[in-house]
């Protein structure tokens, strides 16, 4: 589905990674892992495409991204640390706009997705006025609508309690069930019931250190 | 299943939907560049002269001027929230194609902010004397001008919205570049005052506001891409 | 050729090419210059007009193009950075940038002090001078851009795209100006460019001053650039290699 090959980024005069090599297959969840600032975020925003700051090759079903990046948009979902909520409007009218800029419209899924976030009656509630967990959850409501084959979740489980936190576990399991694949970071202990592959940024690091 | 594919038309106007609700939902963003301009208006007699003759002599110009300044600090609105909230990030990476979409947002956002400007002008305008025949051109001026002082400030808006404090900046990026609509636009009431034609200015201010909408959304979508990065 | 080219696109490169090319480029320059300024400050004969007083044309013509000129190829850079993300592109741009700056404030400068003998007055809203305020406006604008940016890369892709656009606007901003300028006042008599009708002993030495200038440019910016591939490239080998001999002859 995704695969990268000899992927190369420094910030601040620091190489974070470099020669990374990796492809996440349909059906796989990876958790990439590292210490604080160890590029977790960074390298989620470069296999998605915001970060262009890189060297090496990614590529989507094959492809190199720049060619396909249509086809790469429309596979990819990325849920970043802020929420792409706006907070004057209410739920319903943010998940139609993300799902307009998807490419669909379709009022009975984001009722649908907003119930199963367990945020039945709050549809026409100004996000403003909603908690900080409530507007988590109107952010992962898109996960139910996302078209996406592949997911980029960057901490997905913050501000979420326990059974949130249980769901999206369970939400993550079923997406590569039905072929999906999931890439993620999270400092939360992972209880999938389904085979986690990992990428260390720091194992990178501490191996780089040792051949220098 | 009620799912609808939608078409880029679709989309785009569920953008520019989405930008008339969000500025309707914070009046305060409509209001304030309005109360900006009327106050700024209302200092030049104040600071000058009350003189109807020497006001109707820099009326056009004061009223351009601080249209002009009013429409950058509208600009603040139109990428600030949508940065901070991560909306934009994921603008970027809809599979939408990016240009039809901040003209979309843009538009939005001069329906929203700069078109007021250009229906409160005349009375401003009266208040600074402006003889009867120039009220045409400054109005016609005025809305065929705003649009590209609108894409201007965006490019300038899109340039700095990584930046934490990004108002001055703004101002020293955008002014320089906005002024040939203030030339042409203030030159069309002079000349109405002078018995001269003008339509001649309205097909420039309109061959800068075509440039404007056809160049400046590339412009802006390379600016969001660094200030995202 | 393009071989020649694609090897300048290499810090490295343009840093060891330019280290054995600065030296006669400084010589050339500093050469043009003298004689044209010595020439044309103590030799030329005064103009029968303006007396003395167009002797600053030896400078303010020159820098006045230079100033536009450094904007294009400000450009020409900005696009190699945006298009093929050459590294030594936006270097040279963002030494341009300074440069040509400067080289706007020089022309202000002179033309505001050839003004008040001339005209009567230091300014006046001329479209020439209004234009050139301008560009400096655009020039400072772009600095200041690239220096609010916390990250290097941010910093100069805005950079890069600011210059693009400015070059689109420049134009337009100059037939704005000019198109101002005559709608307010009479075309000014005295034009500083219009030095056709002079004799040679005049406008000779200005193509010393002139070449020499553009030389001066070229000084310049290469010299920042250098500069600057030194601090981007400080953690290469190659400088570290560069220092250590650079400390070993001291």
């Amino acid at each position: 589905m995704l695969s990268v090959s000899a992927l190369h980024c420094e910030r601040d005069e620091r190489v974070l990674f470099t020669n990374l090599d990796f492809a996440i297959a349909p059906g796989e969840v990876w958790q990439v892992q590292g210490q604080n600032g160890s590029g977790k975020t960074t390298l989620l925003r470069i296999l998605c495409g915001l970060n262009h700051d890189y060297s090496g090759d990614i590529f989507w079903q094959g492809e190199p991204v720049q060619r396909v990046s249509e086809e790469f948009r429309a596979g990819v979902f990325y849920l970043g640390h802020s929420p792409a909520i706006n907070k004057a409007l209410t739920p319903l009218q943010n998940l139609r706009w993300f799902c307009a800029v998807t490419g669909f419209s379709d009022d009975a899924a984001i009722e649908a997705a907003l119930a199963a976030q367990g945020l039945r009656g709050y549809e026409d509630v100004p996000c403003r006025n909603l908690s900080a967990g409530q507007q988590r959850r109107v952010s992962l409501a898109r996960l139910n609508l996302s078209p996406a084959s592949l997911w980029i979740l960057d901490e997905p489980f913050t501000a979420l309690d326990r059974h949130a936190v249980a769901a999206l576990e369970k939400q993550v399991a079923a997406k590569a069930r039905a072929g999906g694949s999931v890439l993620l970071t999270t400092h939360h202990q992972l209880q999938l019931d389904w085979e986690l592959k990992r990428i260390d940024l720091d194992a990178l690091a501490g191996r780089r250190e040792l051949r220098a | 299943m009620s799912r609808q594919t939608l078409g880029v038309w679709g989309s785009l106007r569920a953008t520019f939907g989405r930008e008339l609700l969000i500025l309707w939902r914070s009046p305060g963003d409509i209001v304030n560049p309005l109360m900006f301009f009327v106050i700024a208006v209302s200092l030049f007699p104040l600071g000058g002269d009350a003189d109807p003759t020497y006001l109707s002599g820099i009326a056009a110009g004061v009223v351009w001027v601080t249209a002009l300044l009013a429409v950058m600090l509208s600009m603040e609105s139109l990428f600030r929230s949508d940065y901070e909230d991560g909306s934009l990030e994921q603008l970027l990476l809809s599979p939408q194609p990016l240009y039809f979409h901040l003209l979309a947002k843009v538009a939005g956002h001069w329906l929203m902010t700069g078109l007021p400007l250009v229906i409160l002008s005349p009375l401003l305008a009266m208040m600074l004397a402006l003889p009867d025949e120039a009220y045409t051109p400054l109005i016609i001026g005025l809305l065929v001008g705003t649009p590209t002082l609108n894409l201007i400030g965006a490019i300038g808006m899109a340039l700095t919205v990584g930046l934490a404090r990004s108002g001055l900046l703004l101002a020293v990026l955008v002014l320089p570049l906005s002024i040939p609509v203030l030339v042409f636009g203030t030159g069309m009431v002079q000349a109405a005052l002078a018995g001269l034609p003008y339509t001649g200015l309205v097909a420039l201010l309109g061959a800068l506001l075509v440039l404007a909408l056809s160049l400046a959304p590339l412009a802006i979508g390379a600016a969001l891409r660094i200030s995202v990065n | 050729m393009w071989q020649w080219l694609y090897k300048l696109g290499s810090p490295r490169h343009f840093y060891e090419m330019t280290t054995s090319f600065l030296p006669w480029l400084k010589g050339v320059t500093y050469f043009l210059l003298i004689v044209g300024l010595v020439w044309g400050l103590g030799f030329a004969p005064p103009d029968y007009q303006m007396g003395d007083n167009y002797r600053i044309i030896y400078i303010h013509v020159p820098t006045a193009l230079g100033a536009m000129w450094i904007y294009v190829m400000m450009a020409v850079m900005a696009a190699m950075h945006m298009i093929w993300n050459i590294k030594v592109a936006d270097m040279v741009a963002k030494s341009s940038a300074l440069v040509g700056a400067g080289f706007c404030a020089v022309a202000l400068f002179t033309g505001a002090v050839w003004g008040r003998p001339t005209w009567g007055v230091y300014w006046i809203w001329d479209a020439k001078l209004t234009s050139f305020l301008i560009l400096f406006f655009v020039y400072i604008g772009v600095i200041a851009l690239r220096s609010a940016f916390d990250s290097e890369t941010s910093g100069s892709k805005a950079a890069s795209v600011l210059t693009l656009v400015g070059v689109v606007n420049l134009p337009i901003i100059y037939y704005a100006a000019v198109w101002w300028n005559t709608l307010h006042q009479p075309p000014s008599e005295l034009s500083l460019s219009s030095q056709g009708a002079n004799p040679p002993e005049i406008w000779i030495p200005a193509f010393f001053t002139g070449f020499g200038l553009i030389g001066l440019v070229f000084v310049f910016v290469i010299m920042r650039t250098r500069n600057e591939i030194l601090w981007r490239e400080r953690r290469a080998q190659w400088v570290q290699d560069l220092v250590k001999q650079e400390a070993g002859r001291a």
